[in-house]
């Protein structure tokens, strides 16, 4: 696990990202201003590291809803606001992005953050960034594939000779900066289906699973079919870590917090994707065995670890602000996040 | 309560025709009803790439913003080739996944042969069904010969899209009732 960063010894990584979802009130209507929204990510992100969290992540969209197209512009801010926690995309839309831009940018972060920095690649989940950028949708396997072979071929060697279809070829070319310590933890970005994560498993580079809402036990599949195809490439899966990112909220109350989590995760998916949350699928929160992670702290913990009995991942990171989520409630639940849940899934995920 | 009646096909007349009767049929019966209707022939569609329905734009974006905005929709479709017209399917592609939570979907067909009545229901009605539709079971399936120069000229034709109209309002009305009942123990 060394060469991405992590000690499991520490236990699970717990962490927070924000997408820089900017939608209006479910209740009121009213919607913040870009400003604001921009310096709540920041601000976030020293409360997470005041509340001892290891990892803080921003993730790339670009188009209406959200205001965080320059993750690496953010993470710079918070980089230089805070001392110790990580920081990652999550994720960086990698198919629209040129992968030297993207090592510069994260080689120069991880610079400026003392060795912070990771990048979380993906796919993109949106069809805006690929208009946006002049990609075409029927590229979206390919465009992926190689520069994600580009952008690991950067972080493992010194000089690169490089052609492909959707840059000009590279000549003995030579990036700059280098990150810290010569080499940047490269995590892929994976939804639900197992496609991505097999090919993680094959070429060996962690995951970085996002499992939502829906039983946990169904992203076990995509778990094992990574781990499976690891090892079959000749992977060591014991070097190879799994992040897992989720929406949360948390009450002292149990029943409050079903009771007022609803009208926000509601609003997301009404707003971002334009169909409502059903209710019946959100009463399945109840139960331990559901993703989706909304309850008191002993119900957060409950479904942390039984998920960490399913997949055995490392990381760990929870989405706290979306649906305009009000900035006292994100304050309330990072600190009874940390003083109630954070503890006791460290020590029940320690291994020596 | 808002209706959208869904005229499937961008060539012919006759699903259109059919689409006019149930207008005035609910217009009629049900004046408080919300009525859109939207021809397929009058729109420029684009095909389905798979994007998010939101990401759409023009008349795509209009005719899908429509449906799901209604309560119930009422399909009229033709039959070509034993199949549903490909600008019908099109804009079930267009649609997310569960498009049809919490909406009643009736269907009216119309058909060159009676060898095609069973074409909705092992065609249309498991898309339906796939998309968490709540059918109206029975549909109404109008020949050719019912029709003469954008009339429909079988009386018994009347008296059934007059049923399917009250099936398809009723059906809403105890949907929503029963979701209100249900949103009552929820309590949020």
């Amino acid at each position: 696990m060394n060469e991405f960063r992590i000690n499991p010894t520490r236990g699970m990584e717990i962490g927070l990202y924000t997408l820089g979802d900017h939608v209006s009130n479910p209740k009121t209507g009213e919607i913040q201003s870009e400003h604001s929204r921009m310096r709540e990510m920041v601000t976030m992100a020293k409360l997470a590291e005041d509340a001892g969290f290891d990892v803080y992540g921003v993730g790339e969209s670009h188009q209406k809803h959200f205001i965080a197209s320059s993750t690496p512009t953010i993470l710079a801010a918070i980089a230089s606001a805070t001392e110790k926690i990580k920081l990652i995309s999550s994720s960086t839309v990698l198919s629209a992005d040129d992968p030297v831009r993207v090592f510069e940018d994260f080689s120069t972060l991880d610079l400026l953050s003392d060795g912070r920095a990771e990048i979380v690649a993906g796919r993109g989940s949106r069809y805006g960034v690929y208009e946006l950028f002049g990609y075409d949708m029927q590229d979206f396997e390919e465009l992926f594939e190689e520069k994600i072979d580009l952008l690991l071929k950067l972080n493992h060697e010194r000089q690169i000779t490089w052609s492909g279809k959707f840059r000009p070829p590279l000549k003995e070319a030579e990036i700059f900066p280098k990150p810290l310590t010569g080499k940047l933890p490269i995590w892929r970005a994976v939804g639900g289906k197992p496609f991505s994560a097999i090919r993680a498993g094959i070429v060996g580079m962690p995951i970085h699973l996002a499992a939502l809402y829906g039983a946990s036990s169904v992203f076990k599949h995509t778990v094992d079919a990574y781990r499976r195809h690891a090892t079959e490439s000749g992977h060591d899966v014991e070097k190879l870590p799994v992040a897992l990112a989720t929406m949360m909220y948390l009450d002292k109350d149990s029943q409050t917090a079903v009771k007022e989590y609803y009208p926000y995760l509601n609003n997301t998916f009404k707003q971002l994707r334009g169909t409502p949350f059903p209710k019946d699928r959100y009463m399945e929160a109840k139960s331990e065995k559901n993703a989706i992670m909304v309850g008191s702290p002993q119900q957060i913990i409950e479904k942390i670890l039984y998920q960490y009995e399913l997949f055995g991942h490392q990381r760990f990171i929870v989405q706290i602000d979306h649906g305009s989520m009000p900035f006292n409630k994100i304050q309330e639940m990072i600190e009874l996040f940390a003083t109630d849940v954070v503890p006791t899934i460290r020590k029940a995920t320690k291994t020596n | 309560m808002k209706i959208v009646l869904l005229s499937g096909s961008n060539v012919g007349t006759k699903t259109r025709t059919a689409i006019n009767y149930t207008q005035t049929s609910i217009a009629e019966k049900y004046p408080e009803v919300e009525v859109s209707l939207i021809d397929l022939a009058d729109y420029d569609v684009q095909f389905s790439d798979g994007r998010n329905y939101l990401e759409y734009e023009g008349d795509t974006a209009f005719v899908i913003k429509t449906i799901m905005d209604a309560d119930a929709i009422i399909i009229g479709t033709p039959i070509f080739q034993a199949s549903i017209p490909a600008t019908l399917k099109n804009v079930f592609d267009l649609l997310p996944e569960k498009a049809f939570v919490d909406k009643v979907v009736s269907m009216i067909v119309t058909a060159g042969s009676p060898k095609h009545y069973l074409i909705a229901e092992q065609q249309l009605k498991p898309i339906l069904s796939y998309m968490k539709a709540q059918v109206v079971q029975t549909y109404v399936f109008i020949e050719e010969q019912d029709f003469y120069r954008k009339e429909i000229t079988n009386d018994d034709v009347h008296f059934r899209i007059d049923r399917l109209v009250e099936d398809t309002v009723v059906l809403t009305e105890t949907y929503q009732e029963i979701r209100r009942a249900k949103e009552a123990e929820y309590g949020f």
